[in-house]
């Protein structure tokens, strides 16, 4: 197992946007998921509102009419690793490429108050940390970032946010938040149980052979 | 007592691990060539062949142009890097040795239209897919959700999805439906309701003497949006529509398929069964519903004045704002006064054979208002396609100033050439409202077939008539 110490804290600034229901096409729009690959993200992020022209899947930053007043287009918040939401972050298309694009971007861990099913998921297997809070803990995030830039510290290990006067905690599954200090691989995981796959489909075979009767 | 839900998922569960999540073995795995390229790039990196070939079932829909015509080919796609994702499918498939119903198939189509209408979508089974909208299968009894690119490459490797429980809900749609009112409208209401992340964590049944009454076409609607609703699971219990449905597509032999019926016919929650959330809906006075906004929540009555930020809370005061802006909405204004652009029929929420005859019926004799620019039909799939020009339905709407296209996802998210441009307005039969999911900048008013049909006719969503 591979430990990766660098993982367990997140140190930065905390970039915002203070809406609900963020779907993961506004993440990143459906052109960019002509892409084959599983990187090269970066610049696609939040696309319709970083920039006030239309894109294409291979244009990168410095070819665009930059939207000035997007936070992520304004220092220090353009180097955020760390990005504050509302309710339901996420939600929307199952596409994985919204979590390539806020990694590839940086973004180490996006803090809500929920997130959609799927991309909670999705962040998992690409190092990204979703980050549940209560609702007044989200407000009293957005006012704090009001007053001052927000820089924060994430404690994996501890399940802790630290601010400069005060910590929270949040709850996550240990399995998930483990696969990315630890970096883990799902399918090598799986593939220990590789026995139990098999015993299990015989049986299943043997009972129910409607599902394995292709025409 | 367990609802139908815990049944599924204790027929499935293989094991659970260390870690507390739990194996769950997969029957069905649908493949498209949007989230799947980088799932057999990792398999082969991994040097790993598909688990069970059989499951897997592949189709192209999200990049296909559907001004095709016949005899048309993966190479023939206009856009060079749209031409790599579907070419990128083909190679897979190939090499891997799945069945794929390609672009020169007469079978291609949406993948969640072809699944169910080929015979593949089984009640009981567990379904998985690259795409959220993969619990439309769900109707057919099934356990299906959608899954990412990550787990699209596991299921390949292993048969099995890594996953915990969901929570149990139950929704009830009881009475009768008003004259008007589709599925489509019932499933928007009560996304209205409960909020687009009312259903998260949960797997919703949906039940009621309205889902008992029925098509299989009409549930799949509903279990379409339930991720609408924030739910990856919606499922509702076989009976027989269910069984005459499958019958009906099933290529199996009629020996297994009553062995196989005995043994549907009993998914369904035990009497007295707990859900951690029980929903009663009258579906009596709902009248056709229509998005004003950027979230499928942001729903009303197709005659109700589309809210403003005055009476509500601050924060949502901000999302109202923010969407009425992008809408394009400045003053208080009632839906009916918006003046659409173009009129869009299809997706996997509406594109099937009873969506295409409702529409028909109100378009039949009449035509497209003036200012409709482009009113489209994409037909979920080639055999939707077939089917509606032997009924003639293609004729009605062509006649009536309609465009008739090939089958494919189409401008339901316009990863093909079928896009809204900046500011466009448009009636559609497709489920997500969300900013620039039709094209940049471009408005997207969600509705039912029946009401998109008389917005294409008057211009502007007006009284049924
Ligand atoms: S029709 Fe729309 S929602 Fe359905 S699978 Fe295609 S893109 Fe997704």
């Amino acid at each position: 197992m591979k430990s990766n110490s660098e993982g367990l804290i997140i140190d930065g600034i905390a970039a915002f946007i203070d809406r609900d229901n963020i779907d993961t096409d506004q993440i990143i729009p459906t052109e960019y998921l002509k892409s084959i690959k599983k990187f090269g993200f970066e610049d696609y992020l939040f696309d319709g509102w970083r920039y006030q022209d239309d894109g294409k899947l291979g244009i990168t930053k410095d070819e665009r009419i930059i939207n000035e007043e997007f936070i992520l287009n304004i220092k220090p918040f353009d180097a955020a690793k760390i990005l504050l939401s509302r309710d339901n972050f996420g939600c929307g298309s199952s596409r994985e490429h919204a979590v390539w694009a806020l990694r590839d971007f940086g973004i180490k861990a996006v803090i809500a108050s929920s997130f959609g099913d799927i991309f909670y998921n999705n962040c998992f297997k690409n190092g990204v940390l979703p980050i549940k809070l209560d609702k007044d803990e989200i407000e009293m995030l957005f006012k704090k970032t009001k007053e001052d830039i927000l820089e924060i510290s994430i404690d994996l290990q501890k399940k802790q946010i630290n601010l400069s006067e005060k910590v929270i905690h949040f709850e996550v599954d240990d399995h998930l938040i483990n696969r990315i200090i630890f970096d883990l691989d799902d399918v090598d995981i799986t593939l220990k149980e590789k026995n139990k796959i098999l015993k299990f489909e015989k049986e299943r075979i043997k009972n129910k052979p409607w599902i394995y009767t292709n025409d | 007592m367990k609802t139908l839900y815990d049944k599924l998922w204790e027929e499935h569960h293989v094991t659970r691990l260390d870690t507390g999540e739990s194996l769950l073995y997969i029957d069905r795995h649908y493949l498209h060539e949007v989230t799947s390229p980088q799932a057999f790039e990792g398999l082969s990196k991994k040097n790993l062949m598909p688990w069970r070939l059989e499951a897997n079932i592949a189709t192209p829909d999200h990049n296909v142009p559907t001004t095709r015509g016949s005899g048309f080919n993966s190479e023939q796609i206009k856009d060079e890097i749209s031409k790599i994702q579907v070419v990128e499918l083909d190679k897979n498939c190939n090499t891997f040795g799945i069945k794929q119903f390609d672009i020169k198939s007469t079978k291609q189509g949406i993948v969640h239209v072809i699944g169910p209408e080929l015979g593949y979508t089984l009640p009981g089974m567990t379904i998985v897919c690259g795409d959220s909208h993969t619990s439309t299968h769900g109707a057919l009894g099934c356990l299906a959700m959608g899954i990412g690119t990550s787990e699209v490459e596991h299921v390949l490797a292993t048969q099995c999805l890594k996953v915990s429980k969901l929570k149990n809900m139950l929704v009830k749609f009881e009475g009768e439906p008003s004259e008007n009112v589709t599925s489509k409208d019932i499933v928007l209401y009560f996304i209205g309701l409960i909020g687009t992340a009312g259903g998260t964590g949960y797997a919703i049944e949906f039940a009621g003497s309205y889902i008992e009454n029925i098509s299989i076409e009409s549930r799949m609607t509903i279990c379409n949006m339930a991720i609408e609703a924030g739910a990856k699971v919606g499922l509702i219990a076989p009976d027989k529509i269910t069984l005459d449905y499958v019958r009906e597509k099933s290529f199996l032999d009629s020996q297994t398929l009553e062995k196989a019926e005995d043994y549907w016919l009993k998914l369904k929650t035990d009497e007295g069964a707990s859900f951690d959330n029980e929903i009663i809906i009258d579906i009596s006075k709902i009248k056709p519903q229509v998005t004003w906004g950027t979230s499928p929540e942001m729903v009303v009555n197709f005659d109700d004045e589309i809210p403003t930020s005055s009476n509500s809370s601050d924060n949502n005061k901000k999302n109202i704002e923010l969407a009425r802006d992008y809408m394009g909405i400045d003053k208080a204004t009632k839906l009916s006064d918006l003046v659409f652009d173009k009129v869009f029929i299809g997706s996997c929420t509406n594109s099937r054979i009873e969506d295409l005859r409702q529409a028909a019926e109100i378009i039949k004799g009449r035509s497209v208002a003036d200012n409709i620019l482009e009113a489209i039909v994409v037909p979920g799939s080639g055999q939707v396609k077939e089917q509606a020009e032997n009924e003639g339905l293609d004729k009605v709407f062509k006649e009536a100033g309609f465009i008739w296209r090939d089958p494919g996802c189409s401008m339901c998210l316009g990863m093909n050439p079928d896009q809204l441009k900046p500011y466009e307005r448009c009636a559609s039969t497709s489920n997500r409202n969300f900013e620039g999911r039709q094209g940049y900048l471009g408005r997207t008013h969600l509705m039912s077939p029946l009401m998109a049909a008389y917005t294409a006719i008057n211009g502007t969503v007006g009284e049924p008539s």
